[in-house]
């Protein structure tokens, strides 16, 4: 009788049953779609860190610089009077090639390493040199001749990094690509586990004077192994290519990898390292390893898988934000009004049943069943709801995982200066004057930030948004939540219900 | 049947207190089929909530063979509603989303009969009033007379002690007033029920061997003179 009398009753009821199992649907179905697409953005971030730290780091010490110009950023060209061929017209051929560290980090001592490897928990460490290495060559007007005929020159650089002009009779070409020296040893640890070898070989222990490039990068620049590319002014044959294992069309950490020590000599920077990558024995001691560096490292900035996620930019950090917080208010509130939606038309249910529910109480149904009656009908329109909600949601998420969006990341920590795919682009409009001071044409090429990285570091990864079994469970257990608390709320009247309600005549 | 000593009910209604019922005592023996009249608010449908079990009384006891249905918890009360006392009201009152039959099984839904005894007993039921054939008939399927013999039949499958009846005709033509008065009387004859009959109309009431008749929270026996 009781699944008699409650199919029936929703069944007359079709439009209120209706209106309460779409309202919880929706919720349901937002529930999951923000649910699944928080966690694809999660995803896709740790996919980023993996990328650009590696699997399995777990913490990552860098030292930042102290200020601008600190630590030699790769942005200055300086040319002596004289340098470079003359051209007739007085113009300039100049080219150099500058190794050093990226903008805003500062090597330090590979000391370090050892006084990490040494502390308590520490399962792994790795060091790595990020370098910047940035070329200069073109065509100079001749300075003098500039500042009679006046007017400032423009120089504009195109997106993709690489900058050229073409005014007062310049014309120039930066390139810029980073670097990491890696051990080849601690294989374990460090931007290279992610990175699987396309072509050629990795890196060995005992190599010199040999790199191994990013397979995207290596494709775009025309370069493949056997060939020779110039790193800090050294040619260096390109022994192998490796791409990303997080993700198709996933760039890896860096262009080009080169042994540690080739990096250190061409940086001239013996000893030094830029990053170390910490891997800890077990999760719950991360923080206090973490603690245990900063320790014994005082001026190293120590991040945390945690502190890195954080640091992620991009769309994919506007993504994670507007899910975060927007995503989540719009399920509280489309929740509560869904449930507010389904208590109000219980009651109202209730209301309008008074004699009939007073009818079963005269001829002998008790309390309990005349409430759980009322209450059996509120949950299952929660759960015609829920069902309805998960497959509204399910086909949600498919289709967004299907639309195939990127979200694109870099990292904002560690030395790395990443921007979005064109971040670098634009910006790149610089007063010739920079270097007018300068007797013999000392040229400033002040680098408008974002441009750094810009093509080779930032990581797009596809969202892929999952579904799983416990959030599947939670949005149909959720929506039966609201059908209960409707129940309970319209049970309650139900209960107060007396008997006699039966006798009153006809409402 | 029933023992009712000095019972009194009294109704707050903002300020004013209404006494529907003002001392009233009555005894109504076994198989007695008994008629109640009075004037419109003189307290026929409070007595008939009191010998129900539907409300208690403000004062006063009223014993169902022997027990003080005032003295009962909920639960006993309620007990006493599904297996003693059978109720038919003047709006029928069936549930509008239920079959005839379906109606007729509600009633026995508190004694947890099993289903397929159930459904049998329900449907010798409607047999009984002469609706074998519309078991599968939903309420708004039903004439005014039909739908208040299912609600007879309801009231009278789990074989109830007494049937209290609050104007079951009230909304019926005459016709089918008749039909309905002599079904009751045929049902009386044959079970040797206890029947209470709240009515208006002198003309059921005339059929009936006892007549009391309630004005003003007082109860005088027209039968007994
Ligand atoms: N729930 C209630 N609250 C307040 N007053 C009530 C209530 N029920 C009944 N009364 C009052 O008690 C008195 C008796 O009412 P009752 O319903 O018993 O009369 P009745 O004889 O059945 O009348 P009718 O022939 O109109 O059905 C009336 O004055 C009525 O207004
Ligand atoms: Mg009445």
């Amino acid at each position: 009788m009781f699944f008699t009398y409650l199919r029936r009753e929703l069944r007359n009821r079709r439009k209120q049953t209706v209106v309460v199992a779409i309202g919880l649907a929706v919720a349901i179905a937002l529930v999951i779609v923000v649910n699944a697409v928080s966690t694809g953005v999660r995803n896709a971030q740790a996919e980023v860190l993996e990328s650009v730290y590696g699997v399995g780091t777990d913490i990552t010490v860098t030292q930042a610089s102290e200020g601008p110009g600190e630590g030699g950023g790769p942005g200055r060209f300086d040319f002596g009077e004289g340098e470079g061929e003359a051209g007739e017209d007085g113009t300039r051929n100049l080219a150099q090639d500058r190794l050093s560290t990226a903008m805003g980090s500062t090597s330090f001592d590979a000391a370090a390493l050892e006084s990490v490897a040494g502390l308590d928990h520490v399962s792994g460490v790795a060091a790595t040199l990020d370098l910047q290495n940035m070329s200069f060559s073109g065509e100079m007007p001749d300075f003098e001749a500039m500042q009679e005929g006046g007017g400032p020159v423009d120089l504009r650089m195109d997106a993709d990094g690489s900058g050229e002009g073409s005014a007062g009779g310049s014309s120039f070409e930066i390139e810029q690509f980073t670097v990491t020296g890696v051990d080849p040893d601690a294989a374990a640890v460090g931007p290279l586990t992610t990175a699987t070898v396309a072509d050629g070989r990795t890196l060995a222990a005992d190599d010199e004077n040999v790199a191994v490039l990013d397979a995207t990068y290596a494709t775009q620049q025309e370069l493949a192994v056997g060939d020779k590319i110039t790193v800090g002014g050294e040619e260096l044959e390109i022994v192998g290519t490796v791409t990303s294992t997080t993700g198709d069309d996933v760039a890896t950490a860096s262009d080009v990898y080169v042994p540690l020590a080739t990096a250190q000599t061409l940086a001239d920077l013996a000893d030094q390292v830029t990053d170390v990558y910490v891997q800890v024995d077990s999760a719950e001691n991360v923080d206090a390893v973490a603690a245990a560096i900063e320790g014994e490292l005082p001026d190293a900035s120590v991040s945390t898988q945690s502190d890195l996620a954080e640091g992620v930019t991009g769309s994919l950090s506007t993504a994670s934000d507007l899910i975060g917080t927007l995503g989540t208010w719009l399920s509280i509130i489309v929740l509560a009004a869904a449930f507010g939606l389904a208590i109000l038309f219980t009651v109202s249910g209730v209301n309008r049943r008074t004699r009939e529910l007073g009818t079963l109480k005269a001829i002998g149904w008790s309390k309990g069943r005349v409430v759980g009656q009322v209450a059996g009908e509120s949950v299952v329109q929660g759960l015609i709801g829920g069902v309805a909600g998960l497959a509204i949601g399910a086909l949600a998420v498919w289709a967004i995982n299907l639309a195939g969006i990127t979200l694109s990341g870099g990292t904002s920590g560690g030395g790395f200066m990443m921007g979005g795919p064109g971040g670098g682009g634009g910006g790149g409009a610089m007063p010739a004057g920079g270097g007018q001071g300068a007797e013999g044409g000392g040229f400033g090429a002040a680098r408008p930030g974002g441009l750094a990285d810009a093509a080779s570091s930032a990581v797009d990864v596809a969202l892929q948004a999952p579904v799983s079994l416990w959030i599947v469970l939670a949005a149909v257990g959720l929506a039966v939540l609201g059908g209960l608390v409707a129940g309970v709320v319209g049970g309650q009247r139900a209960a107060r219900l007396r008997p006699v309600e039966a006798l009153r005549s006809l409402a | 049947m029933y023992q009712i000593d000095d019972l009194t009910k009294t109704y707050q209604q903002g300020k004013r207190v209404v006494r529907a019922l003002k001392g009233v005592s009555l005894t109504i023996g076994d198989g007695e089929l008994v008629a109640v009249q009075g004037p419109t608010g003189g307290g026929k449908s409070t007595l008939l909530q009191m010998l129900g079990g539907l409300d208690r009384p403000t004062s006063g006891t009223v014993k169902l063979d022997g027990t003080d249905l005032a003295g009962m918890s909920d639960a006993q009360l309620t007990a006493a509603r599904a297996e003693t006392i059978g109720f038919v009201f003047q709006n029928f009152n069936l549930i509008p989303t239920l079959t005839a039959l379906e109606n007729v099984e509600t009633a026995l839904v508190p004694a947890k009969v099993p289903r397929q005894t159930r459904t049998a007993r329900a449907l010798a039921a409607l047999e009984s009033v002469g609706l074998g054939d519309r078991g599968d008939h939903l309420p708004g399927e039903l004439s005014g007379g039909q739908q208040q013999r299912v609600a007879i039949a309801r009231a009278l499958v789990k074989n109830p002690k007494v049937l209290l009846a609050d104007e079951p005709t009230g909304n019926l033509d005459e016709e089918t007033r008749d039909e309905i008065v002599d079904l009751i009387e045929g049902l009386w004859k044959e079970q040797g029920l206890t029947i209470v009959l709240v009515t208006h109309d002198s003309v059921v009431a005339r059929r009936t061997p006892r007549r009391l008749r309630i004005a003003k929270g007082a109860v005088k026996d027209l039968t007994a003179a």
